[in-house]
């Protein structure tokens, strides 16, 4: 068969001129150039969240309010804790962007004080729960047996607790402060995490890559570092875009209910809380700021984390 | 079945103990007693006072008779309100709670749906976008800031509604849909995904193929699978109105155990606030037992049967 496709071409290739074909020279780069650009994983997941415009517009806002966080309180001639009783409930103006609260504070400078606030808790406990997070998950997946049922009936029982319940009993007692709500906050919180690091761990544990670097003796924290966790960031990033929202609504819900950062300090939740009764009477800037920002961070992390979920599936890649 | 019923109860079992155990080691660890008020009592007072709540008597001792009196449902004396004990707290407020809650369970889980399978059937329609922007802005916007506006708008300006208490079906339209709004939308985004997903399945074009009309197919075959994802959070939902309700009980003034919380936190009535933890806690573990055993009767896909882990 195959030889008479042979003859056949070479006889074909007589009644074809030799001006057809191109001598080409051997050159390596070209053979071994792809036609698409290569794109690591990274670079990929990076080029479809630009083209999501909703998670974009999350990204930014969190971005400037990060900036405004960082030096909004700098930039403002106000304190935060400085009362000016006499300039109570001032109306927002040229001199009070955002205007006064009660105490004659300038809302503008403790909207970015709170802010400060609330995305210190939001990042620490996300970053505490992270880190619990993945060495515990990493090693019930990664073991596997007798060592994964153990940790996981533990996981199990925590998983049953009341969080928001525990996170009050615990503040009942060690009293409110930004350290213990942080330590609060993250006391059961790390459970959701480990699940997603060991369901990951466990699935990926049994891929060749795996395999061939075990069979090259590699050791296995390395293994975990190396091997596992890179390809399991996508699920841990988007869990973390929500645990960063959700401690932060867990402040605002604790300062209003008076557990929170303690006056003369301000996070969104104490000034939301303080000016419910000032509300009725017309002075709607006191509530609105804060209320605004509270519910535009959420909205940015939600909607930054369903992009990154789509942007990090990798069965989306193309 | 009755192996798996039998594992979660032994896990709630252990979870409620927890629980009691992390109160009671709390209650303890806080310095000072009970009875030493300001103004000093008498060494002899204090002393029959702490006899008489058994005090006096070792840890141990006194761990065991906590645990007894949680099995009796006795949460014991509130400090602040003298003559009240935790338990009549919770026999005035917890009906109250019990009726605001069970009210917006159902109207976030109908309203929940009914959004997510419209959203489901007119995929990347206007309404498709109107009801998840609306879901969007309902998981964002604090239930507090909610109910403040709604009492804003609602109830100052346009006195619809009540601005607060609870005495008629009018007084409780605003705090339900504060507390209901959040919830609602969680349901209504998770629907709306397992939906398009079971729409696409085989089964369902083969409904379609039938000749079955679309309202068919949603409510005959579609709607069973799409509602088991709301079944698994269930759970965390219940947990989150719970707590909601003492945000809206304070803002709305209305004379639920949340309120009394809330003021026993403000107050420090330590017996209150840990009695109450440990009256919801279990209330909250139970209610999680009971989704689970739910679960797993209503997926036929769970093989709860099998002998050992996952």
């Amino acid at each position: 068969m195959k030889i008479r496709i042979g003859t056949e071409a070479s006889q074909s290739t007589d009644q074809v001129p030799d001006d057809w074909f191109n001598w080409k020279k051997k050159d390596k780069e070209e053979a071994e150039s792809v036609a698409r650009p290569s794109m690591s994983y990274w670079q990929d997941a990076w080029k479809r969240l630009i083209k999501n415009k909703l998670a974009m517009l999350g990204l930014i806002f969190l971005i400037l309010l990060g900036f405004m966080a960082i030096f909004g309180p700098i930039l403002s001639p106000y304190s935060v804790k400085i009362q000016d009783l006499p300039n109570q409930y001032q109306p927002p103006s040229s001199d009070h962007w955002f205007g006064t609260d009660s105490h004659g504070r300038d809302v503008f400078t403790r909207t970015w004080y709170g802010a400060r606030i609330s995305l210190f808790v939001g990042l620490m406990a996300a970053l505490i729960d992270f880190t619990i997070g993945i060495v515990y998950g990493g090693i019930s997946g990664y073991k596997g047996g007798r060592t994964d049922s153990i940790l996981m009936r533990i996981i199990e029982i925590l998983y049953g607790l009341p969080y928001l319940l525990v996170v009050i009993l615990l503040l009942v007692v060690m009293g409110p402060s930004l350290t213990t709500i942080i330590v609060a906050l993250t006391v059961t919180g790390w459970v959701g995490m480990a699940r997603i690091v060991r369901g990951q761990v466990l699935q990926i544990k049994n891929y060749e890559f795996v395999l061939a670097s075990k069979s090259f003796g590699t050791k296995t924290p390395r293994i975990i570092r190396k091997n596992l966790l890179p390809n399991t960031m996508g699920p841990i990033i988007v869990q973390l875009t929500l645990t960063v929202p959700s401690a932060i609504f867990a402040e605002a819900f604790l300062s209003f209910l008076g557990l929170g950062i303690q006056a003369p300090h301000a996070s969104w939740g104490v000034m939301a809380n303080d000016s419910l009764g000032a509300i009725l009477s017309g002075n709607w800037w006191t509530l609105f700021f804060p209320a605004f920002f509270i519910s535009f961070t959420m909205f940015a992390f939600n909607v930054l984390g369903d992009g990154l979920q789509d942007a990090l599936d990798p069965k989306l890649r193309k | 079945m009755l192996r798996y019923i039998l594992k979660r109860l032994l896990i709630m079992i252990v979870t409620i103990w927890i629980i009691v155990t992390l109160t009671f080691v709390l209650m303890i660890s806080i310095p000072g007693s009970p009875f030493n008020s300001e103004r000093g009592t008498n060494e002899n007072v204090q002393a029959n006072l702490e006899a008489h709540y058994n005090l006096d008597k070792p840890y141990h001792i006194q761990y065991l008779l906590y645990l007894k009196s949680i099995a009796t449902f006795d949460f014991g004396p509130s400090i602040k309100q003298p003559g009240q004990t935790v338990n009549d707290l919770l026999g005035r407020g917890f009906p109250v709670s019990l009726e605001l809650g069970l009210v917006t369970i159902i109207v976030a889980v109908i309203s929940g749906i009914i959004l997510g399978i419209l959203a489901a059937l007119k995929h990347n329609g206007i309404l498709d976008y109107a009801a998840m922007s609306f879901a969007v802005l309902g998981i964002s916007i604090p239930n507090f800031v909610l109910a403040t506006l709604l009492i804003q708008e609602l109830a100052v300006n346009w006195q619809i509604f009540p601005p607060a208490t609870w005495s008629s079906p009018a007084h409780m339209v605003l705090p339900v849909i504060a507390l209901a709004t959040g919830p609602m939308a969680i349901i209504a985004r998770l629907t709306r995904s397992t939906m398009l997903e079971v729409l696409t399945q085989d089964y369902i074009k083969m409904a379609r193929a039938k000749g079955l009309s679309p309202w068919k197919i949603v409510v005959k075959h579609a709607l069973r699978n799409a509602l088991m994802p709301v079944i698994t959070i269930m759970g965390t939902l219940l947990a989150s109105i719970l707590t909601g309700t003492f945000v809206i009980e304070k803002i709305f003034a209305i004379p639920g155990m949340g309120k009394y919380f809330v003021e026993s936190i403000n107050q420090r009535d330590y017996p209150v606030i840990m009695g109450t933890t440990v009256f919801y806690s279990t209330f909250l573990i139970f209610m999680l037992f009971l989704v689970d055993i739910a679960y797993g009767i209503l997926d036929p896909r769970i093989k709860i049967n099998k002998k050992g882990g996952e």
